[in-house]
């Protein structure tokens, strides 16, 4: 004991001031504050998507059109990637160390801590080989997906493709997507893009700081289950749909059937056509850029985005909006001398063949161009009223055959074709005083005059169907309840009554089935089909070939629209896979041919590439640019322009 | 009065408080490398199976030192200084480099911390040499040869480089207040100067010598009848300044980069929750998330899932806090004031000087310890790699602080037979 034994106090002073510093402290942290448990839970809880598969689609038998594979996405953490193989890597999934590296910097800037994708959905195969050596690659992982697969490699136009989301979308989208998402691009992958994609599911796991998976999260309490997307049924036939497109390889243009007591799209083809599986996995952007630059657009979809003038087959409209219109009958006979003159008989529109006394059944039969002109020259001039209103009220009979505007399919980029106002007649001709004989063109289905395979083949199912349709559709059945659209329940009216079509279809049917008629050739025995031939004309190239037909004649199963540009006579090339077609469809047998069958096969209409006769084409269509395509904002880039033009050569030299 | 049994001698409360540390820090060890999806048996490869071993070995040392003369340990004060100075250099040569620091002996699969070892001797050495001094008055030669005591070894330890054990003997200041060799001015002085170091961290050191100035100033004005006073100011003033601008020249070229960022962050200088402010952002995260009553034994995530670095050691109160969470924290603290209290009143209850001495130096010590260790993971002192005594994983740390205490528990069962 000595003089300084009161310093004890002081010491002890200390350490008891100490002590309540530190329990104050822990206070304040530990009771006071919360923001350390939100960060603890931060910390260890990590929201894991779980992906749900995409719907499958099937054709309307139920065969699968579109399926999901599964694939591999090769995930990597760069602070746990050291030491490793990279050659043996680089040789597994085929990379160069280049690549090894921008990929790991690509990886490590966007987190050294975080796994993030170092490759992109490896193929099974690649990820067989792989699995085998991945425990000597620290820090990499494998977490599969599914993408899109395409059994049949057939109707990438329709059936789209789904891609990685943008910027743009996740905006749209208020959230739904994240970065990585897949969305529907095109086709009915983006039409039903809502359905397809599903729900994803969120899962709670439980991580420790180097983020490795340690269990869920109060047993999965908090979780959510992915819901897979709606299956969608096609009214596609798959059978029908390899076919067609087999037909239609090495050639331009369109196929559509529809079933006429429906309006289900049983055959969608735009040729050239190419293999849907091409637009997923690896080599995708390669394979995009590939199709982007190919000289015949095979991305292009034709069946609803290429516009043609539709030459002779438009006589069927003609014919029947003339009779609703009361400007001729049955009985109307007009008497054709080879050629419809007017302008005060200073101009002609030839027909090829002199049909003498021509009645409205043989006038289709025989595809009579006078007697058209006739009767367009009534629609306009002697209806007691204006030219310009007459013509009016002649396009608004038009447009209730769907003629002008979109039809409303399930598929986007449809485009409207194209049947001019009067205002652009008036103001082409600088007054209103303009008459039939101004654009007598039209009454055949030329000059300007756009209309696309799809409003062909829905006006062959309005004949069929004696005056109405549905709108045509590609989907017939949504998810396991088979739900249908309504809007596709809907019967519309052509607006002709059913007793104007029998001369028609008459005069469609006698053009097949009585010889001489210009599509006796491909008749299908045993069928009734009614038909017509149609041969474009085309001031830069071959004319294109063009048939329509439905069948049989009585309680029709299928209307259809062929289209092979620049390939020369309807009836020569478009009217035998018309027959292929039907009969496969109706009979499920080929009656034509083997010479006729490889004849078509082995046709090849594809343009040979030549630079300067493309420019010179493009020179010389740029001259009727006003009346091209107004309706696409793009077409420069979307569309091939010199099929889109085609004009009567007589017309052009006779214009006033 | 009859003599006490050897047992009735001993201060059997501070062995419990002594033992439920040593507990708490083997279930907290067990908790802090537990696997949940291993939740292997008892082995003795993991840190819990050989803590078991550490505490185990304690109890015997412990007991065999209480059977030892305490008049031993008085005389072979200067021979285990000594042996230890040699351990300290020793490691310097041959010592294997642990995370930066050459600090660890190797002894087959056992590896010994010198450091650990060197607060103990020159707790001795100190208690032996001041206790021989206790006949004159305090003065300035004496304190000048108790402070080099200290600082040889601290020298060695700064050498390995581990500043934070080297710190450690620094809390033997204690010692020499308690003799009277530091007054209260000085301890005042001493307060002031960690005010002004803080500061100077913090603030611009000119604004700071301006304030002063203004202080210093105010004083002269109302001491200005007394000049003695106003020199005393005007000196103290000066000091005050000179000592601004070296701490501000030796942070910033004496400090370690490392060691400058860890005050950084304390201070809140700079934010920076990944790379320095890391494991004081988690062990905080940990603590906090125990809420008032902890989320149980081998329930916390953040230590289980290896967020928190160092848990089995030097952040094992993180482990504490985040599973048994306030009350429990609260608990273990009130275990170690009553610890260190216990010890001065000890310390103040011994005959001999020697005796006094050396437990005012066993207190101080773990006091540091105590509270350093908790103070860097609740974030009130930067962080600084010491352990956490009993409770933190390690046989050198557990073993160096049962000798410390057991030799002062010697010392006061046998206080009777001693006299100074």
């Amino acid at each position: 004991m000595n003089s300084f034994f009161a310093r004890k106090f002081v010491v002890q002073g200390i350490f008891i001031a100490i002590a309540i510093v530190i329990v104050a402290r822990l206070f304040y942290i530990q009771v006071i504050d919360k923001s350390y448990l939100l960060s603890a839970n931060h910390n260890v809880l990590r929201k894991v998507v779980v992906y749900p598969a995409r719907g499958v689609v099937f054709d309307r038998n139920g065969k699968v059109l579109v399926q999901n594979e599964p694939v591999y996405d090769l995930l990597v953490t760069p602070i746990e990637a050291k030491e490793i193989d990279t050659a043996l890597l680089c040789q597994l999934i085929d990379i160069d160390r280049e690549g090894f590296q921008t990929r790991i910097n690509k990886a490590r800037s966007h987190s050294p801590y975080r796994p993030s994708i170092f490759e992109k959905q490896l193929s099974a195969t690649t990820y067989a080989q792989l699995q085998e050596h991945l425990y000597k690659f620290r820090g990499f992982y494998v977490q599969n997906r599914t993408v899109r697969s395409y059994p049949d490699s057939i109707a990438p136009q329709l059936l789209g493709y789904i891609q990685e989301v943008n910027d743009k979308d996740i905006e749209r989208s208020e959230g739904f997507y994240r970065p990585g998402d897949y969305i529907g691009a095109s086709g009915i992958e983006r039409s039903y893009e809502e359905l397809l994609r599903g729900q994803r599911g969120v899962k709670n796991q439980m991580v420790d700081a180097l983020n490795r998976p340690k269990g869920s999260f109060m047993e999965g309490k908090y979780d959510t289950l992915a819901v897979a997307g709606d299956g969608l049924v096609s009214t596609i036939d798959r059978d029908l749909q390899v076919l067609a497109e087999k037909l239609m390889k090495n050639k331009m243009g369109s196929v559509v059937a529809i079933e006429p007591a429906t309006g289900e799209i049983l055959t969608f083809v735009s040729a050239p056509s190419y293999d849907p599986n091409l637009m997923v996995g690896r080599q995708r952007g390669n394979n995009y850029m590939k199709l982007l630059r190919d000289e015949t657009r095979p991305l292009f979809i034709r069946p609803i985005q290429a516009s043609y003038p539709p030459g002779s087959v438009f006589k069927v409209v003609a014919a029947l909006t003339a009779q609703q219109a009361g400007v001729i009958d049955e009985k109307t006979i007009f008497y054709c001398p080879g050629g419809y003159r007017y302008g005060g008989g200073r101009a002609i529109m030839r027909c090829t063949h002199v049909d003498g006394a021509t009645s409205l059944i043989k006038s289709i039969q025989t595809s009579c161009n006078t007697y058209y002109g006739y009767t367009y020259a009534r629609m306009i001039d002697s209806r007691g009223m204006s030219g310009p209103k007459a013509y009016d009220l002649w396009r608004e009979a038009l447009g209730k055959f769907g003629l002008g505007h979109t039809l409303g399919i399930d598929l986007p980029g449809e485009k409207p074709g194209l049947i001019p106002t009067s205002d652009f007649y008036t103001k082409r001709y600088g007054n209103d005083k303009w008459r039939s004989s101004f654009n007598i063109s039209l009454s055949i289905g030329q000059g300007e005059m756009g209309i696309t395979p799809l409003q062909m083949a829905n006006v062959m199912a309005i004949v069929a169907n004696r005056g109405f349709y549905y709108r045509p559709h590609l989907v017939k059945a949504i998810g396991d309840k088979g739900i249908v659209k309504d809007e596709f329940k809907e019967k519309i009216s052509a607006g002709v009554d059913a007793k104007y079509y029998e001369p028609v279809i008459e005069g469609m049917s006698r053009a097949v089935n009585v010889p001489g008629g210009t599509g006796y050739r491909v008749r299908v025995p045993g069928v009734e089909m009614c038909g017509k031939t149609g041969t474009v004309q085309n001031p830069h190239g071959e004319n294109h070939a063009v048939f329509f037909a439905f069948a049989p004649r009585e309680n029709p199963k299928i209307a259809i629209a062929v289209f092979v540009e620049n390939a020369g006579y309807g009836g020569t090339w478009a009217g035998p896979i018309v027959n292929m077609l039907v009969e496969k469809y109706l009979k499920d047998t080929i009656s034509l041919s083997k010479y006729d069958q490889d004849r078509i096969l082995n046709a090849n209409f594809l343009p040979t590439p030549k630079e300067k006769k493309v420019e010179e084409l493009n020179k010389s269509t740029s001259t009727s640019k006003p009346t091209a395509q107004p309706t696409a904002p793009n077409n420069k880039t979307m569309e091939p322009r010199r099929e889109l033009y085609v004009h009567h050569s007589q017309l052009r030299k006779d214009h006033p | 009065m009859k003599e006490k049994s050897f047992f009735g001698r001993i201060d059997w409360f501070t062995i419990s408080l002594w033992f439920s540390l040593c507990l708490i820090g083997w279930f907290n060890i067990y908790a802090a490398v537990y696997d949940p999806e291993q939740p292997s048996l008892f082995s003795m490869a993991t840190n819990y199976g050989k803590q078991s071993i550490y505490i185990f070995t304690a109890v015997i040392i412990g007991f065999s030192i209480l059977i030892i003369d305490a008049k031993f340990f008085i005389s072979a004060s200067p021979l285990i200084y000594i042996v230890v100075i040699f351990l300290l250099i020793l490691v310097l040569i041959i010592g294997r480099n642990v995370g930066g620091n050459q600090a660890w002996i190797p002894l087959g699969s056992f590896r010994l911390q010198p450091s650990e070892f060197g607060k103990l001797a020159t707790c001795l050495l100190l208690a032996s040499y001041l206790s021989s001094q206790t006949n004159k008055n305090p003065n300035t030669k004496t304190l000048l040869i108790g402070a080099l005591i200290i600082l040889f070894p601290v020298a060695l330890v700064m050498l390995q480089p581990d500043t934070g054990s080297a710190l450690a003997f620094f809390a033997l200041v204690f010692v020499f207040y308690r003799e009277g060799y530091v007054g209260n001015t000085l301890l005042l002085l001493g307060g002031l100067a960690i005010l002004l170091f803080i500061s100077a961290l913090l603030i611009n050191q000119w604004i700071i010598i301006s304030i002063l100035a203004l202080i210093a100033g105010l004083f002269i004005y109302l001491l200005r009848k007394k000049r003695k006073y106003i020199i005393n100011v005007g000196l103290l003033f000066l000091g005050c300044s000179v000592y601004v601008l070296c701490v501000d020249y030796a942070y910033e070229h004496i400090l370690q980069s490392h060691q400058r960022n860890r005050i950084d962050v304390i201070l809140g200088k700079i934010h920076d929750p990944r790379g320095e402010g890391y494991n004081l952002n988690q062990s905080k995260i940990a603590i906090g998330s125990g809420q008032l009553l902890g989320k149980g034994f081998l329930q916390g995530t953040q230590t289980k899932y290896k967020f928190v670095p160092e848990q089995s050691t030097d952040f094992i109160f993180c482990t504490i806090g985040e599973e048994w969470g306030f009350v429990g924290s609260t608990f273990v603290i009130a275990i170690y004031l009553a610890l260190l209290l216990r010890l001065v009143n000890i310390a103040e209850r011994q005959r001999t000087a020697f005796a006094r001495i050396y437990a005012y130096g066993v207190a101080s010590i773990l006091f540091f310890h105590f509270f350093i260790n908790i103070g860097m993971t609740i974030g009130i002192v930067p962080v600084i790699g010491i352990p956490l005594p009993f409770i933190s994983y390690g046989g050198s740390s557990l073993w160096s602080f049962t000798i410390l205490l057991f030799i002062l528990l010697c010392f006061d069962s046998s206080r009777k037979g001693l006299n100074g």
